[in-house]
């Protein structure tokens, strides 16, 4: 199988380097799973699969600070087979605290997750796509949801979708005092007045003096996947999503 | 000449001069022309209420517009105008000043500055307004210079650099100036930029530079210990609200900005005096003679750039001269402004930083922030900010507009200095309260929302609370007709009960108010003013 770096495999981060660079944990997690999602592709899951170069020996031909490798890892090197890449510095940082972090040694497990499978389960057996279409009006597009978030983030969205609620897609259900019901998506809302796409997505807007009863959902219309996807797969997903980058 | 006419030449010839000169004297009777607005808080003591009761709570619903005026600018619009003599002097942002017919909205004649590129403001190129003495305007700019205009005229008087307020390092001068005496006294802005503070007079005629107040010390000076380092170059407590002026004590009370690097407490170890503080100035001399830090070592943001408003009131039995001051981190504090004495300081916000104040007003148990950050509450742009509080003599109550159960999360984390760059450490997350407006708002009650707050300094208690939606940046006014206005971030003008907190009516103003309303008279006309969006508008009761 090609994708034989989509078994569990340990990576050793050390949190004593990550302060002494200002990342948190969190952040060399995420450039662990940025490093799996990007480099690993060219370099190998232990970051040796291309001839004369260790990147997790901490030893560099071309850079000596951490400045350096961010500006490589973003810039690419012309004259050679390393493409610049679409990272931010905070995301290139994160990736170079992952890689001194092995050098240095001290555990954090995480899963690597695999590309192929991951964006078969977004259109299929998901039912991601269903919902996020770049033009759905209900749900937010992920088009560009790998720039957006990070690997952490986006798997605690797939797994509690309602602990962090984008506050773009919240859900309310609004009783008139004649006594209809109407329920959607919120787009505006002041003192005096409240802004909706409704179910049958049409434009809404009420008067707050006319209404008897007006709630905001506290959960997110979006199912949670614990328990239907297995550790691995959400892993697959993440991996997916974390390629999502627009066109930039 | 008969003798008729003569009497009459004498009474044009003497509202002439009264109109023309506007005397120190003048600034320090502001009750007897209630139709004039002279000062940036209407008065020297900080209390934006107006004596002017035209309009009441019986007759407010008959408010209509009366002009709008339409910035050609599309920056925050923050300026409370000045009135005399029926005409509003105001500031276009960044820096063009402005003659507006008080009763019509047309222009007069408008001042065109032309501020440096290297500006750079930290959070737009805004202004707070103008000081008047004598027949001159006097205005700070964004670029770090003074200038004082001819109010008849718009002629360019003098335009002067400031010392040390380089540009290119952050220095901008956003306040509305403050006149005691014969001095124009201001400060710059730019705690986000690691400037060190300062409040300085300046002469009305040259400009030039009279005394100066640093509100970071020197090497040698007291208070220079509080810094590790060489943190206190780079301090910030910075100046961007007006100040207020007790006459009889002779005091002249500002608030100060956040310590700098704003985010990041370690390379700055120690209190930080004066950052976060109300400085107590000899108008004359520039010396301190007292001061009061709200939040020593702040890493939290909590500016104390607020007007300081002054109020003698009956406290615990006696009548003290106070200082009141609903402050950006979280607590309402009623000070002695006689020596600064600690009196009270209640939350009036939903408040975690500390665990509460001891009995000397000094924070207990303050939040050390870690590097992977702390939720901490209030907000960074705090309970309340830079936006004017009122206090109405009649009711007695201090009206506070609040962002109540708003915050952030805090991360410590080492911070660069670069001149002229942005010199915060790490900006907060993990909120969906933005420092500046948008026009939709889609959060959850819980998530932080706006309030006008009624606080009774006698008592320490909340008399009522007027709840928003949306956060508020708006400012507020007082009448002695018992009516309160205030706006939001939502687009609407509103008048409340300043006894009861009802709403008694409200306009929609196609912007976001984040200004101060004022008020103003002409030919017996109660007129009252606020920039909302782009625009100054202006209310008077239906004909």
């Amino acid at each position: 199988m090609r994708f034989q770096l989509a078994v569990l495999f340990a990576i050793l981060a050390s949190a004593a380097v990550s302060a002494q660079h200002g990342y948190t944990r969190a952040e060399v997690e995420n450039g662990a799973r940025l490093f799996q999602a990007s480099c690993a592709t060219c370099h190998g899951p232990k970051g040796d699969a291309v001839r004369g170069v260790e990147l997790l020996s901490g030893q560099y031909k071309r850079a000596t600070s951490d400045e350096q490798l961010v500006r490589i890892i973003i810039e690419g090197l012309p004259g050679t087979s390393m493409p610049p890449n679409n990272y931010s510095a905070l995301e290139a940082g994160m990736i170079v605290a992952y890689l001194r972090g092995i050098a240095a040694g001290d555990n954090v497990t995480v899963t690597a997750g695999d590309l192929a499978r991951g964006k078969a389960l977004f259109e299929g057996r998901g039912k991601c796509a269903t919902c996020h279409t770049p033009e759905s009006r209900t749900a937010p597009s992920l088009a560009e949801v790998g720039v957006l978030r990070r690997p952490l983030e986006l798997e605690q969205a797939i797994l509690d979708p309602s602990a962090e609620l984008h506050p773009d897609y919240r859900y309310v259900r609004a009783v008139t005092k004649s006594g209809t019901v109407v329920t959607g998506r919120l787009l505006n809302q002041s003192t005096f007045s409240v802004q909706i796409l409704d179910s049958a997505q049409n434009l809404r807007a009420f008067n707050r003096a006319d209404l008897r009863e007006f709630v905001i959902n506290q959960t997110s219309e979006m199912p949670s996947y614990r328990g239907t996807l297995d550790s691995q797969e959400v892993a697959d997903l993440v991996m997916y999503l974390t390629t999502l980058r627009g066109r930039r | 000449m008969t003798k008729r006419v003569f009497v009459l030449a004498l009474v044009i010839m003497a509202s002439a001069s009264l109109g023309a000169q506007v005397s120190f004297d003048r600034l320090l009777r502001l009750q007897s022309e209630p139709q004039n607005w002279l000062t940036y808080s209407g008065n020297l003591q900080g209390h934006r209420h107006s004596l002017l009761t035209q309009v009441t709570p019986n007759n407010v619903e008959n408010l209509e517009l009366a002009w709008a005026f339409q910035a050609l600018s599309l920056e925050k619009f923050e300026a409370t105008p000045i009135a005399l003599d029926g005409v509003l002097y105001t500031v276009q942002p960044p820096n063009d000043v402005i003659a507006i017919d008080g009763a019509s909205g047309r222009t007069f004649w408008t001042y065109t500055y032309r501020a440096s590129p290297q500006a750079r403001p930290c959070c737009g190129r805004v202004n707070r307004g103008l000081a008047i003495l004598g027949e001159s305007l006097f205005m700070g700019t964004i670029d770090g210079r003074l200038v004082a205009l001819d109010a008849k005229s718009g002629r360019e008087l003098w335009n002067v650099t400031v010392a040390g307020a380089s540009a290119e390092a952050g220095y901008t001068f956003t306040v509305a100036p403050l006149v005691v005496k014969d001095k124009i006294i201001v400060g710059p802005a730019g705690g986000d930029f690691g400037v060190r503070g300062f409040i300085a007079a300046f002469d009305p005629k040259t400009g030039k530079e009279l005394w100066r107040f640093n509100t970071i010390p020197g090497p040698g000076e007291k208070g220079h210990d509080t810094w590790a380092g060489e943190s206190w170059k780079t301090g910030g407590s910075a100046i961007w609200t007006t100040g207020s002026y007790d006459p009889e004590l002779n005091l002249t009370y500002w608030g100060t900005g956040n310590p700098g690097p704003d985010f990041s407490g370690d390379q700055r170890a120690g209190d930080n005096l004066y950052s976060n503080s109300v400085v107590a100035l000899d108008p004359d001399t520039g010396v301190m003679k007292w001061h009061f830090q709200f939040t020593p070592h702040d890493v939290f943001d909590y500016d104390s750039t607020q007007v300081p408003v002054l109020a003698d009131i009956e406290y615990q039995g006696r009548m003290r001269k106070v200082v009141l001051w609903a402050n950006r981190n979280g607590f309402w504090y009623v000070l002695d402004r006689t020596n600064g004495e600690f009196l009270s300081g209640k939350p009036f916000a939903k408040v975690t930083w500390t665990t509460g104040l001891d009995e000397k007003g000094r924070p207990q148990n303050v939040v050390k922030t870690t590097a992977e950050g702390n939720r901490v509450y209030p907000h960074l742009a705090g309970a309340t900010n830079w936006y004017s509080p009122s206090y109405s003599p009649r009711t007695g109550l201090f009206y506070v507009p609040s962002w109540q159960d708003g915050s952030a999360i805090f991360a410590n984390r080492p911070a660069e200095y670069v001149e002229g760059r942005s010199f915060l450490g790490t900006f907060p997350v993990g909120t969906e309260l933005s420092i500046n407006g948008t026009q939709s708002n889609r959060r959850l009650p819980s998530g932080g929302h706006g309030a006008v707050l009624a606080l009774d300094p006698k008592t320490g208690e909340k008399k009522w609370e007027f709840t928003m939606s949306d956060v508020t940046d708006a400012g507020i006014l007082t009448t002695a007709s018992d009516l309160l206005f205030s706006g939001g971030r939502e687009g609407f003008f509103y008048a409340l009960d300043a006894r009861s907190g009802q709403l008694l009516w409200k306009a929609p103003v196609a912007g976001i108010v984040q200004a101060a309303p004022m008020s103003y008279g002409i030919n017996g006309r109660q007129y009252v003013a606020i920039a909302a969006g782009n625009t100054l508008y202006a209310y008077t009761l239906r004909q």
